[in-house]
Order: C-alpha cells, then sequence, then structure tokens
C-alpha cells in the first residue's frame, strides 16, 4: 500500500457542498488530492450565463482554501452520446428512464475514472452518500449510506466491481448535517449553497417543455381501461405510471377517488387512467428485466436467490425471488408483495441488508403472469 | 516540487530592479500629478520624466503623444473605438485581421452592430496576411487598419513596414497591437508610418494594469473613459504613477542589445525544444513559420493524437506551466480562433495544441525536463 501523500485521488467537483467536503476530507487525511471539474452539459442562456461557469467559480474558490489544484474537463459530447441520447430513446419508447444511473456508469465512472488514470490517480472520489467496504483481497462492497434519508446506493448500482474498487466515497458515513458543519468549519464557500435539484441537465426547469424540444409530443386519447374516453393526453412521454398530477380530470367516475396514470399504450398512444391510489392496475407481483448488473460475484447466491429490492429511488425496500436467466442477461424478479408503480425504464435496485448487490433495468411488470399495459 | 514558468505570453514576473523602483516611488512620491501643488509637482516630474523615456523608446516625435492607460485592451478597446466614432464622417469601413486579440475583435463586433463594416483579412498558414489583400481591401472611406505586429499565440511577426507604407498611402489610420512584440523588437513608429500603437507594461516585466497608447500627431479623437482632464484630455483617471515609474524602469532595461539578445536567447531555447521532441520521437509540428516571420518568444507545437486539456493539466501535476489558447472556464477549450484562421475549422491541430512561451528567467535546464516531461506525457495519453 502506498503512502497517503504518494496516493493521488482525483475529486470529482461539482461545485456542491458534498463534493467540496469529500475533497477537504481527503486532503486533512493527507492524500495527493486533485479537483477536477467536469462539464457535461452546456445550458449556455440567451445572456451567457451557464450555470457551469457559477460552479466553477465555486470550484475554484473551495479548491483554494483546501490548498488543492484544480482543473476541469468538458464531457459534453460523452454526455450527449451515452446519456442523453439513451435518454431520448427511453422516453420515445415509452419509457421512464434513470439518466443519473446512467450518467455514474457511463460519465462519472467511466469517462471521467478513464480521464483521471490519465492524470496518474489511484483513485477518484466523488460526493455520494454510499460506502464502500474492502476485502483483503480488493474485493469492494457496496453498502447504503450511513444516511437513510440520502443514500445513493440506488445510483450506484450498475457499476461494476472494477469501477468501484478505483472509487472513494469519504461522506458517506456521514449524515448531511454533519457535512454542512464540516464545509462551514473549513470556510468553504459552499457551505450553505443550494442542493441541486431534479436531473441535472434539466435543473429547475419544467419537465415536459424541456422534453418537447428534443421530442416531438404526439397528443392522444385519455381512456379508462374499459374504453371511455376521459380526455386527451400532449403526448405520453410526459406521464408515467402511478402518476397523478396534470391529468386535469377530478373526480365523478365509479367513485369519488382521484385518478391516476395507470397504463401506457404506444401503438395506441392512449393513456390508460384509473381512479384511487390503490388502482389494481397499479399492482404487480413480478417484473421481468435486463441490463442486469451485480457488485458481487453472482456465483455465490447462485441463479436464484431471496434478497430485498427497490423499485424506485426513495422507496422502502421489499422482500423478492431473484431469478437468473442462464446467460445471466436476463433477470425475473418475483416480489413478496404485490408492489405498486414498478416502472418499465427505472432500476429494480437488490440488496442484501445494508449491501447493494446490484441492478437491471426493469422491462415488464406483471399481474398474476399478465404482463401490465405500461409501455 | 519545482515550478517552471513557460506562460510568459500571458504574463510576465516583475523585474526585481522594476519592484524596487515602484517601491520606492510609492513610499516617496504619493502626490496627484494634476495637482499644482509642491506634492502635484513631484508626481508630475515622475510622470514626465517615465513618459519621456517610453517615447524615446519608440521614436515618438514628442513625448505627449504617449497616453498611458491601464493596459493592452485599453490601448486596443481606445484606438478600435474612438477612431471609428471619431472618424465617421469620413467613412464607416475598418480593415483588421482574423488572427487579432479578442481586445480588437471584441469593439469590432461591438463597432458592427452600430452599423460599422469590418474587414477581416485571412492569413496562411504562417499566421501572415498578404499584403496584396490588404491594398485590395484598402477603399476611400477606410477610416482605421488595424493589425498586430506581433501574434500572442503563434508569434507570427506581420510585416509592419510596408503595412505603414501602403495604409499611408490611404485615408486610413493605422494602428497596431504591439503588446507581444513591445519587449522584444525595436519598434520606431515613425518609419514605420503607425499613427496608433498599443501596449502592455506586464509583459515586459512591468506592473500589470498599465499600458499605453501611442498616438500620432495627426490622431485627434477623444477619451474612451470619460472624466477628468489627465493625460492631457486624452485618458481620464488619476495616473498610477508608481506603477508608471516602474514601467519606464521596465523599458529602460530592454535598450537594443538586451532586446536582441534576448531573441537570440528565445531562438536556442525554440531550437533546443523542436530538437529535443525529435530526438524522443515525439509526434509533432510546429504551427506557423519560423522567424523573422515570428516572435522568438512564442513557440505552439501541434501534438499528434494528444487532446490539449489532459496535456494542460499533465503539465502543471509535474510543475510546468503552459497555455492551450484561450481555455473557457468551466472545462471546453474553445477552438482558437487563430488556429482556426491558419489551419481551418476541421483541424485537428485546434485540439491538440499547447503555447509555450519563454521570458528572461527561462533556462536550458527548465528545456530539457519540459522534454522529459512532454515526452513521458504524450505517450501516456496516446
Amino acid at each position: 500500500m502506498k503512502a497517503k501523500n504518494q496516493t493521488r485521488v482525483i475529486v470529482g467537483m461539482s461545485g456542491g457542498v458534498d463534493s467540496s467536503v469529500v475533497a477537504y476530507l481527503l486532503k486533512k487525511q493527507g492524500y495527493d488530492v486533485v479537483g477536477v471539474f467536469m462539464k457535461n452539459w452546456d445550458d449556455t442562456d440567451d445572456s451567457g450565463v451557464c450555470t457551469a461557469t457559477q460552479d466553477y467559480e465555486d470550484v475554484a474558490k473551495v479548491a483554494s482554501k483546501i490548498g488543492i489544484p484544480y482543473y476541469s474537463v468538458n464531457f459534453e459530447k460523452e454526455y450527449w452520446d451515452r446519456v442523453f441520447s439513451y435518454f431520448l430513446d427511453e422516453y420515445r419508447h415509452g419509457r421512464t428512464p434513470n439518466p443519473d444511473v446512467m450518467c455514474n456508469k457511463e460519465i462519472k465512472f467511466k469517462a471521467f475514472l478513464d480521464y483521471a488514470l490519465k492524470l496518474d490517480a489511484d483513485y477518484i472520489a466523488m460526493g455520494h452518500y454510499a460506502r464502500l467496504q474492502r476485502d483483503s483481497d480488493g474485493t469492494v462492497h457496496l453498502l447504503r449510506g450511513a444516511d437513510g434519508n440520502k443514500d445513493q446506493t440506488y445510483f450506484l448500482s450498475q457499476l461494476s466491481q472494477q469501477q468501484l474498487q478505483k472509487a472513494l466515497f469519504p461522506i458517506g458515513e456521514l449524515e448531511k448535517p454533519e457535512v454542512r458543519r464540516l464545509a462551514e468549519e473549513a470556510g468553504l464557500a459552499t457551505a450553505h449553497k443550494k442542493d441541486s435539484t431534479g436531473v441535472c441537465f434539466i435543473g429547475e426547469r419544467n419537465f415536459s417543455k424541456f422534453l418537447s424540444e428534443f421530442l416531438p409530443a404526439k397528443p392522444g386519447l385519455m381512456k379508462t381501461i374499459m374504453g371511455e374516453v376521459k380526455g386527451k393526453h400532449y403526448g405520453l412521454m410526459n406521464y408515467t405510471i402511478g402518476q397523478r398530477r396534470g391529468l386535469g380530470i377530478g373526480g365523478n367516475g365509479v367513485s369519488n377517488d382521484p385518478w391516476f396514470v395507470i397504463g401506457k399504450d404506444l401503438a395506441t398512444n392512449t393513456l390508460y387512467v384509473g381512479q384511487g391510489y390503490h388502482n389494481e392496475h397499479l399492482y404487480a407481483d413480478m417484473l421481468d428485466g435486463s441490463q442486469v448488473s451485480f457488485i458481487a460475484p453472482i456465483d455465490q447466491r447462485g441463479r436464484e436467490f431471496h434478497c430485498t429490492a427497490k423499485f424506485r429511488y426513495r422507496q422502502k425496500d421489499c422482500g423478492v425471488t431473484v431469478k437468473l436467466s442462464e446467460d445471466l442477461q436476463k433477470v425475473q424478479v418475483i416480489f413478496d408483495q404485490p408492489a405498486r408503480a414498478v416502472t418499465p425504464g427505472q432500476e429494480v435496485v437488490f440488496y442484501d441488508g445494508d449491501e447493494c448487490l446490484g441492478s437491471a433495468t426493469i422491462d415488464h411488470a406483471y399481474q398474476k403472469e399478465r404482463v401490465l399495459q405500461y409501455v | 516540487m519545482e515550478h517552471i514558468y513557460l506562460d510568459n505570453a500571458a504574463t510576465t514576473p516583475m523585474n526585481p530592479a522594476v519592484i524596487e523602483t515602484m517601491t520606492q516611488t510609492m513610499g516617496t512620491v504619493f502626490g496627484n500629478a494634476s495637482s499644482i501643488h509642491y506634492f502635484g509637482r513631484q508626481a508630475r516630474k515622475v510622470l514626465d520624466d517615465s513618459r519621456h523615456l517610453i517615447a524615446q523608446s519608440i521614436n515618438a516625435k514628442q513625448d505627449d503623444q504617449i497616453v498611458f492607460t491601464s493596459g493592452g485592451t485599453e490601448s486596443d478597446n481606445t484606438a478600435v473605438i474612438e477612431t471609428a466614432l471619431a472618424r465617421q464622417n469620413v467613412g464607416k469601413h475598418l480593415i483588421t485581421t482574423a488572427i487579432e486579440h479578442e481586445a480588437i475583435l471584441k469593439p469590432m463586433k461591438y463597432l458592427e452592430s452600430l452599423g460599422f463594416e469590418v474587414t477581416y483579412l485571412p492569413v496562411d498558414q504562417r499566421g501572415l496576411i498578404s499584403l496584396t489583400d490588404l491594398k485590395q481591401a484598402l477603399r476611400p472611406d477606410t477610416t482605421l487598419v488595424s493589425i498586430m505586429m506581433g501574434n500572442n499565440e503563434v508569434g507570427s511577426h506581420q510585416p509592419i513596414h510596408e503595412i505603414g507604407r501602403i495604409v499611408a498611402a490611404s485615408n486610413a489610420w493605422f494602428h497596431t497591437d504591439a503588446v507581444q512584440a513591445y519587449g522584444l523588437l525595436d519598434i520606431d513608429v515613425q518609419a514605420d508610418n503607425i499613427d496608433l500603437l498599443s501596449t502592455s507594461a506586464h509583459k515586459l516585466n512591468g506592473p500589470k494594469f498599465l499600458g499605453f497608447l501611442y498616438r500620432s500627431e495627426q490622431v485627434k479623437m477623444p477619451s474612451l473613459i470619460k472624466g477628468g482632464d489627465q493625460e492631457l484630455k486624452r485618458r481620464a483617471g488619476t495616473e498610477n504613477v508608481p506603477a508608471i515609474a516602474g514601467f519606464a524602469k521596465a523599458v529602460s532595461l530592454l535598450d537594443s542589445k538586451v532586446k536582441a539578445a534576448r531573441q537570440a536567447k528565445y531562438a536556442k531555447l525554440q531550437e533546443q525544444l523542436v530538437s529535443g521532441l525529435k530526438q524522443n520521437g515525439v509526434e509533432f509540428a510546429v504551427n506557423g513559420g519560423q522567424a523573422p516571420d515570428k516572435l522568438q518568444h512564442v513557440l505552439n507545437i501541434w501534438f499528434k493524437g494528444c487532446p490539449s486539456v489532459p496535456l494542460l493539466t499533465n503539465l502543471d501535476l509535474e510543475g510546468i506551466a503552459a497555455s492551450a489558447g484561450s481555455a473557457c472556464t468551466a472545462g471546453s477549450v474553445e477552438p482558437s480562433h487563430v488556429l482556426t484562421a491558419m489551419y481551418g475549422s476541421d483541424s485537428p491541430r485546434l485540439q491538440e495544441s499547447l503555447r509555450f512561451s519563454f521570458g528572461s528567467q527561462n533556462t536550458a535546464e527548465e528545456i530539457n525536463y519540459l522534454i522529459e516531461v512532454l515526452t513521458k506525457i504524450t505517450r501516456k495519453l496516446k
């Protein structure tokens, strides 16, 4: 093992408080720390203002304060080709993608990692709320962040063993308020900076409006499962399974319950709506998925095992039985209890206690062996 | 870690003699040069002496043709904007080149937005304009020709004497941005028919935020900065007398002999770098031409197959400071407009080139270290 001052850690600094504290902690521990800002998206507006420029200013302030060199790298092309194109493509197919999962897989832990290695990095460090446990043989285990509210393993679940072996998550052991306190204590300019919300390239903007700039919205009919027309939708891509807001229809059905999106049919461009949060069409007992990726070697558990899973971020774990296909390319997941709004395009992430085992991308949800009309 | 500075076209370290002059002046002369009392007269004397020395350095006819400004950018802005506005009755056509500094190009764009017409002369692969192009572009309504003496990115050195002669025969005034050239070349504004000339003090081991604009006797235009009547109403704002004393000191240290010695030294460093890289099998090509069509302190190199951002970052991590033209703040390197003008917008040179610029403090040992590090990095990045 190299001495800390001989160990170069390249920190992906976003200009936010989390990665600022990552750089600060590593520097304090004596590592050879280098900050690198990634520019993945150009959102320069008409007046020439670009949030990336402001964020980079914060990186400069924080890095100077800590006393580390800082640089920037541009991945706009890589992001567009590998994340944004996928994002649009998924929407085009009526699915609800998770660009943050893809960003980690293709940009932060691939393009950025490759770049860091060219700068002689031993590790890259990020401000994710997740923990890594290292076995003596070098194998890493991805564990949930100590702050249950902030745990980000969901977004890291598609990473490989090789990618994670090069990673450090120094704030995974901390709770968010402690991170802010450390930033304040160190006098970092980002100590009180607001957390970014939503998808990075959309920011605070209106999601549907943003999407319509890239995908032509095809309006169509909103129907009940019985075929009764309830109104018009303004493009299937603007709706996700289980969504309530923005339908523009009130009670007045079988009951007075609010209306929810309960299905989509891309072929007929129909949006299915139904009443009640617990509408039966929203409940699945099984799913199948592809893009199967495991952090831990799968052999240990066999082709079929029981564990817990999340079907979307910020959701409690559910007990599931995982069945892997012969070639390990597909997965069938059977739920202990029916789960609501299992949405194609999202990740199903597997856990064993605190350990994140890996994930797959949801393709279909089933109810009593019948596929739910979700795309 | 030792740090090696090879970005002298961006700025230079101050000469200790300049620091001493400035410190001394700051300690003894604090008056406002416009005041009529003893303190003002003291400051005025320093100002007058400095102005005289600087006027001599470019063979200006009179001392008061030197107007102190906040630097190259202000001098360029004044020359372009105020000439265009002051001579609107003569015409609204201006000529410049595609490879000027932004301090010229942005004012030109601004004037275009006001209805002026600007001709941008192209350059060849050496970064030089064609005199025939210039002659063809000149019109009776052309009021200004602004062509830089030496380019900051590739060092191309325009034929200023010939340009001066051509422009003198027209209605236009001739401005040259001599920010890069002033510390390296002997300049004679009279012999070269220069009407306006911009310089900056910090490029020749002087203080930052200071420069001058030379204006020949035929040039009549108001100050870009509006305010008091300083600099014979040519530049409002209280003069920074200690810095101006430092500027004059820096200029006084650069007589013809010293400049010739620097040219020879930089030419040798260039030769050392180029032959060292060749010897080590680094794949590269020099962007631009050879001396005498080129300033010796700038060397722009295309490292085939090596993107400039990781090159530059790796160099800095090894303690070597260089530059990649104009890097935008947040990660993207704007393709250099100079290399674009020379090689076209499709050239890989735009993304794979670095600029090294030498200063008087650089040594052969430093260049050897640079060669060693560049060899290592370019191998790694391929």
